[in-house]
């Protein structure tokens, strides 16, 4: 992985949190005891980051944003940095539009996720993880498991989930989102949340008796 | 207390004590890497794992391990040899194997526990990983593909230097040490990260592929830069000094250097005095000794004692400082003065001019008032010293004096002197917090001083120190901070001006027609008046050099034997190193031989006779590294009205801390240094 300290694109020359940001910020930081607004910073980073997205179209946390969480809670700039780039949820890098996030950890794996990327791949033509599709609309990205595992492989999208994936559903997924809809999330084989496909399965001998 | 036995020896060590500490009680020695005394505890080397009798069976960081009453640990079993093995093949799979052009070569922690516990082959055949070099400013160079991530570094300039500017970036095999936003590092300590690299990430730029350790010949000696009096290691090799690194005393310095002491030796050795010069028909020749002695003499025997004086500088040892008094004195001249800065102090008791709660006893202070001082760039690793009782226990500073950062939270109280009378009479909201402490202390700067109503300043201080109760018998809370190495020593001396003698200012105004600076450059010389003939002795071709009519050269205190009196009042030795550069010599050895050419030889010709003579003046001379803690036993304060204070605003001293000296000044990598300071974003690049 190349330095990511943002040499290689252009960084904005400048950020300040909007009205929509700084309301969501203030609600956060009285959430920890005086002296300790130090905690906020993960939340402050996450609302910097959506910040962009309604600004630029892509969700992505620039040193200045970095720089205005460490002045909003008296963090020195480099304790955000070293935050902002441990957690891959922080794009430290201009992304598409979308955020294609493949989870390729085992259960994923077993259940497709090769099929899901590879789907991903053929729709978008991006190459390789990280990387940018020519129309600036995907960024595709490996991650580790979701915690979605019932409903394995998992695709997710910004920050929302789609289960049950298949090389095919991925391409009525990609395609609806160059439309600008965006599906409901959740598993794309129709079963209710993490429930057994086509109904239950197990304690469907078990009758209670009508009450009274 | 907490009864151990580490390897057999059975110690007891206080409670909360971590394991590696009661193994170094039991004088066993622990590898470590990320481990210091000094910095917080991180746990992230491994290196230092042990096995504990009836704890979890498995190996155990003994860095961060508190030890329990009848604790059982070993050192050096079969599962401790195998752990550490099995650290040290994990540190060098990503460690490159460039050791015979790596500057750490032959001083690496690295390289001497991998003799200890690395393997004679390594298992790992993959690509090592690649981490490009940062660029931290014209002092610490980087090469960070030999970084292990001990980030003591981190530590380091987060908690005693206070400018967190560096931190570890992206995790795991991304990891890197650095800046992230590339910029030179922002601290006047940062030198000392060089020194707590246990590897050779992080080298001196100046001192790149210069030399090997072994190479080098070590000399003991002091700091003259600021005065602190910093204990230093001076390591030469042949004509050349190469390096300076601290050395270790608890009272002074801990292990800390601050950047201007460490870089500035490159100064030595440009605009260097290496021969007399006589001035003839308004031009400097070059000279013999003799012609020069010559010259000086002629011009003496036309004059009478009051039209003579003597002006000495901020780096003088005090050898040479009791030779020119004596030399003067038999001269019959009073005209002698070592504030060539024109501070008002007052050399009359020695606690009016001292840093009396001493060093190490800012620690115990619980209040501390600055006035017109800004130790960050005065006195830095003073300065960490107050930052590190500030960490402790959060104490409240005050700052009489322009606002700026000192790594640690500060009051600002205004920058008038009239606030001195305010906190007097109570009308200030902070006389409270200095009335309250048990422990206060204020701190005084040349700033303060150096300036016409100085002498107001310094009386108004000491009538507040003696009103918030800081001037006790057991606890002397009045300190004034020194930029000069040479002051203390000098006015310990009484190298002011005798009875009718003149001070520096009346000196410089034509009321002496020969004046001899002993290494004077800090003032403008074109206050010189125009018919003064000027000797200039010393070893730098600065702003005294420029307007002397004979020029003897000096030597540099690398090059000399000394004696120097810390801002404390602690007298402390120096060794000479290296030889000074072509006809140069040791400045008390200059002033003797003259005396004799004029037909008042002095009385001592070796360096031990002036020493004896120095003890005789002022027996502090006598107490060589030592320095007793009193309480005030007389709280009767310094000449000079504490009512007259101007209005004009109290400053520190110093605008620039790498450039103070005839030395740093001459320094290119001091230069390099003022320049990163002014543009730090430029300067990475």
């Amino acid at each position: 992985m190349a330095a990511t300290n943002g040499s290689a694109f252009e960084q904005p020359a400048s950020f300040a949190f909007d009205e929509e940001s700084e309301a969501e910020i203030a609600k956060i930081v009285l959430r920890y005891p005086p002296g300790k607004q130090a905690s906020a910073v993960i939340p402050a980073l996450y609302i910097a980051q959506k910040q962009m997205k309604r600004q630029t179209g892509s969700a992505w946390v620039p040193v200045k944003a970095m720089d205005a969480v460490g002045a909003r809670l008296g963090m020195a700039p480099i304790r955000v940095y070293e935050v902002a780039t441990f957690y891959f949820m922080f794009n430290t890098k201009p992304i598409g539009t979308y955020h294609l996030q493949v989870c390729t950890t085992t259960p994923c794996w077993l259940r497709g996720s090769d099929e899901v990327t590879e789907a991903c791949r053929k729709e978008t033509g991006i190459k390789g993880w990280g990387e940018t599709s020519a129309d600036g609309m995907f960024t595709m990205t490996e991650v580790e498991c979701l915690g979605a595992c019932v409903n394995a492989p998992i695709l997710q999208v910004d920050d929302d989930f789609y289960e049950d994936m298949d090389a095919e559903k991925v391409t009525q997924l990609l395609a609806a989102l160059r439309r600008g809809e965006r599906p409901s999330p959740g598993s794309m084989t129709g079963r209710q949340t993490s429930a057994p496909e086509g109904g239950p399965t197990t304690l469907t001998t078990l009758h209670f008796a009508p009450e009274g | 207390m907490a009864k151990v036995t580490i390897d057999g020896v059975t110690v007891e060590v206080a409670n909360g004590s971590t394991i590696l500490q009661a193994a170094e009680q039991a004088g066993i020695e622990i590898p470590r890497f990320c481990y210091h005394e000094r910095l917080s505890i991180a746990g992230n080397c491994r290196m230092c794992l042990v096995e504990v009798e009836k704890a979890p069976p498995k190996p155990i960081a003994s860095c961060g391990y508190p030890v329990a009453d009848g604790m059982v640990v070993h050192t050096d079993s079969k599962m401790v040899r195998n752990a550490r093995r099995g650290v040290m093949e994990f540190l060098l799979i990503n460690h490159p194997l460039d050791c015979p052009i790596c500057d750490q070569g032959g001083e690496c922690d690295l390289q001497d526990q991998a003799m200890g516990y690395g393997m004679d082959h390594s298992r790992y055949a993959e690509n090592k990983r690649a981490v490009p070099d940062k660029n931290l400013g014209p002092l610490v160079k980087t090469s960070m593909n030999r970084c292990i991530h001990c980030t003591r570094c981190i530590r380091f300039i987060t908690e005693v230097a206070g400018v967190p500017d560096l931190g570890a970036t992206a995790r795991g095999e991304h990891m890197e040490v650095g800046t992230y936003v590339e910029k030179a590092l922002g601290s006047e300590l940062s030198g000392n990260i060089i020194d707590l690299c246990p590897v050779g990430a992080l080298t001196s730029k100046p001192y790149a592929f210069v030399a090997r350790p072994w190479e080098l010949s070590k000399v003991d000696s002091v700091d003259v830069l600021d005065a602190v009096g910093t204990n230093i290691r001076i390591d030469s090799r042949g004509p050349e000094v190469l390096r300076i690194l601290p050395r270790i005393n608890e009272d002074v310095n801990e292990e800390w250097l601050g950047d201007k002491s460490r870089f500035a030796l490159d100064g030595l050795k440009r605009r260097r005095l290496d021969r007399p010069w006589v001035r003839e028909n308004g031009k400097l020749r070059a000279a013999t000794w003799n012609e020069a002695f010559d010259a000086i003499a002629a011009k003496l025997k036309t004059l009478s004692g009051d039209r003579i004086g003597a002006i000495a500088g901020d780096l003088c040892d005090a050898e040479s400082l009791v030779a020119l008094k004596d030399l003067f004195a038999s001269l019959g001249s009073t005209n002698i003065d070592c504030r060539q800065d024109g501070a008002k102090l007052d050399a009359s008791r020695r606690d009016f001019y001292c840093f009396n709660t001493s060093i190490a006893g800012i620690e115990e202070a619980d209040a501390i008032l600055i006035v017109g001082s800004n130790p960050r760039h005065e006195a830095p690793v003073l300065n960490a010293r107050i930052r590190k009782a500030w960490l402790a226990h959060e104490l409240p500073i005050g700052l009489i004096g322009s606002e700026t950062d000192l790594t640690y939270k500060v009051t600002p109280l205004g920058a008038a002197p009239s606030v001195l009378t305010a906190l007097h009479d109570g009308s200030h909201e902070f006389a409270k917090v200095l009335a309250d402490a048990k422990k206060p202390m204020i701190i005084v700067g040349q700033g303060a001083l150096a300036r016409p109503d100085g002498a107001a300043v310094l009386a108004a201080a000491w009538r507040l120190a003696a009103h918030v109760g800081a001037l006790s018998s057991e606890w002397h809370g009045f300190n004034v901070l020194h930029t000069a190495a040479a002051r203390v020593g000098a006015l310990d001396l009484g190298f002011v001006p005798g009875p009718n003698g003149k001070s520096a200012d009346a000196m410089l105004g034509g009321g002496v027609d020969l004046l001899w600076l002993l290494g004077a450059d800090e003032f403008d010389p074109a206050r010189i008046a125009a018919g003064t003939f000027v000797v200039y002795q010393g070893h730098h071709g600065d702003a005294g050099a420029h307007r002397a009519d004979v020029i003897l050269p000096g030597s540099a205190y690398t090059e000399k034997s000394g004696t120097y009196v810390n801002t404390e009042g602690r007298a402390q030795r120096a060794f000479k190193a290296i030889y000074p550069p072509g006809d140069a010599r040791e400045d008390w050895t200059i002033v003797r031989a003259f005396s004799a050419v004029i037909g008042k030889p002095l009385p001592y010709d070796t360096i031990e006779a002036v020493r004896t003579r120095l003890e005789q003046v002022n027996p502090v001379f006598g107490r060589v590294g030592f320095l007793p803690r009193f309480g005030c036993s007389d709280q009767t304060g310094p000449a000079g009205d504490p009512a007259v204070l101007s209005d004009a605003p109290l400053a520190s001293s110093v605008a620039n801390y790498y450039m103070t000296d005839p030395i740093s000044r001459a320094s290119p990598t001091m230069a390099a240094c003022v320049q990163a300071q002014a543009t730090p974003a430029l300067a990475a690049e």
